[in-house]
């Protein structure tokens, strides 16, 4: 068998395990679905009356705004729930009997990725179906929603080897607040509630250099059929992915040199 | 300390005890101390730039939305206290700490009121730090001095009757995952709230009924009012009595849930 069929197997039956795992326990799935959703009620519900503040220009409306924020938010924190379960399966011994059964370790994390990576398409429908049902205005193109999917899974994807790189390093589920508290707050330094120039003080020169500033507002031109800024998104994707995929490696070797 | 001077120190005395207990607990584990007085901090900072451009709309009570947004930290810092509390407790549970007192001739009052002593210490903490913190930034207290002191009153008020709260579900379930379970529940209330934004102002009209009917939304109103309006008994008997009636509420039925594990032991 050669490197690759190894490396394909493995991730795909520790992607079946997680996918399984993930939709056979609504304890594990529920939190990524409800997380997102109430996010999405509560900021599009509370705060549509922003829409009317002078030079808030979006022409999909505020519910349209909020989902963009949403998709990336779900995808990330997908990532960050990911982790929970990394860390879960090390505290419970499953991690180290998989690393002891499987010839390619990197397609252990191969694996978890592409389970996350399902998850979060799933969350991201469920998220669609309850803006729709709520009377959001989607302008864009089948195309664009396309991308935004593809967007998201990205940063699903980088999400999830960052905190995969934690959960196997640390190997414990104490490591939570280290996985999600980094990208919380690079989430809420961006444009969350307002387009960017709307933003008032500090926060407005922090997100102009956040990455996640760039992907919500490609996010919310995908919804809009404008589609903005695709290229920065793409490089700032590739260099976050290279760099997270290295953590990832880090975090792999550091368990296999735990035992 | 001895069954025989536990008995002697009588019901006041005992409450001290357990609660200078709890308030150094609080004290000597800072991840309970820092974290529920930094992070609603940063997300005050945060919000205030996010959602400035509030402040435009036609009807927006104040021109700067620290001052809008300064009650919400003492909310959030109230939720984090109640949650460490009803964990201690839940956590005293599992451990047996409250199955030993038991034998001891330590009274029931005793016993819930001195276990509030931590949730009190951290929501006085929290409040003044908020103040201060809030006050360096810029924001201003409309009601006066007189009104800062009332503000700090109100919110340790509230975050008594989240404490009351936290532990009845600590008292009842006697296990800290449970009451953990019951932080998101505080967390929707919050945001399902007139906290980040006007009721008046809310479009949707099933938000806007949902806030209405949320008690939570009158007690950030009351905090509100003091900061942008100055004396508004309107908003300040509301506040006052909901979080008043929440501790009356949970602290009998705090009572009756430890009189019930006291009998198990």
């Amino acid at each position: 068998m050669s490197t690759l069929a190894r490396t394909r197997s493995v991730a795909a039956a520790v992607a079946w395990r997680g996918i399984h795992n993930a939709f056979t326990n609504p304890a594990f799935l529920l939190p990524s679905i409800l997380f997102p959703l109430f996010f999405f009620i509560a900021f599009a519900g509370g705060l549509s009356g922003l829409q009317h503040a002078p030079n808030f220009e979006y022409a999909a409306g505020y519910t349209a705004f909020q989902f963009g924020f949403v998709c990336i938010q779900a995808a990330a924190f997908g990532g960050v729930f990911t982790g929970f379960a990394i860390a879960a399966d090390f505290e419970l011994g499953f991690a180290r009997r998989l690393m002891l059964a499987a010839p390619n370790h990197g397609g252990i994390v191969i694996g978890y990725m592409l389970a996350a990576m399902a998850r979060a398409a799933v969350v991201l429908a469920v998220v669609l179906v309850a803006g729709l049902v709520s009377g959001m205005d989607i302008l864009g193109s089948v195309a664009d929603m396309v991308a935004l999917l593809a967007l998201a899974l990205a940063v699903n994807a980088i999400s999830t080897l960052w905190s995969c790189g934690i959960a196997m390093r640390l190997r414990t589920m104490q490591a939570g607040p280290v996985m999600q508290m980094p990208i919380f707050i690079l989430m809420f330094l961006a444009p969350v509630y307002v387009p960017l120039t709307l933003i008032a003080g500090w926060v407005q020169t922090v997100a102009s250099y956040n990455p996640v500033t760039a992907m919500l507002e490609a996010s919310r031109g995908f919804i809009a059929g404008e589609p903005t800024k695709v290229g920065i998104v793409a490089v700032c994707l590739v260099a976050m992915f290279a760099f997270s995929a290295y953590w990832a490696r880090g975090g792999l070797r550091s368990a296999e040199a735990a035992g | 300390m001895s069954a025989a001077s536990i008995a002697r120190s009588g019901t006041l005395g005992q409450i001290g005890l357990l609660a200078g207990r709890s308030a150094l607990h609080a004290i000597r584990t800072p991840a309970q101390l820092i974290f529920p007085i930094v992070f609603p901090l940063v997300l005050l900072a945060v919000n205030t730039s996010g959602l400035d451009a509030a402040t435009q709309l036609r009807g927006f009570p104040t021109e700067s939305y620290l001052d809008f947004a300064l009650a919400v930290p003492f909310m959030q810092g109230a939720l984090f206290a109640a949650l460490n509390g009803g964990q201690d407790l839940a956590r005293d549970i599992e451990h047996g700490f409250m199955d030993r007192l038991a034998l001891t001739p330590m009274s029931g009052t005793a016993l819930l009121v001195g276990q509030l002593g931590g949730a009190l210490f951290t929501g006085i903490l929290s409040a003044f730090i908020y103040l201060f913190v809030g006050l360096a930034i810029g924001a201003g207290i409309a009601a006066g001095a007189g009104g800062a002191l009332v503000l700090i009153v109100l919110a340790v008020t509230i975050c008594m009757a989240f404490a009351c709260f936290g532990t009845f579900v600590a008292l009842r379930a006697g296990s800290g995952q449970a009451v953990q379970g019951f932080f998101p529940l505080f967390f929707v209330m919050l945001f399902l709230s007139s906290a980040f934004f006007p009721r008046d102002l809310i479009e949707q009209d099933w938000f806007r009924t949902v806030a209405t009917y949320n008690p939570v939304s009158y007690m950030v109103e009351g905090i509100r009012s003091l900061v942008i309006t100055g004396w508004d008994a309107g908003a300040l008997w509301p506040a006052f009595a909901i979080s008043a009636g929440v501790i009356a509420v949970f602290l009998a039925l705090s009572a009756r849930a430890l009189k019930t594990r006291l009998l198990r032991t």
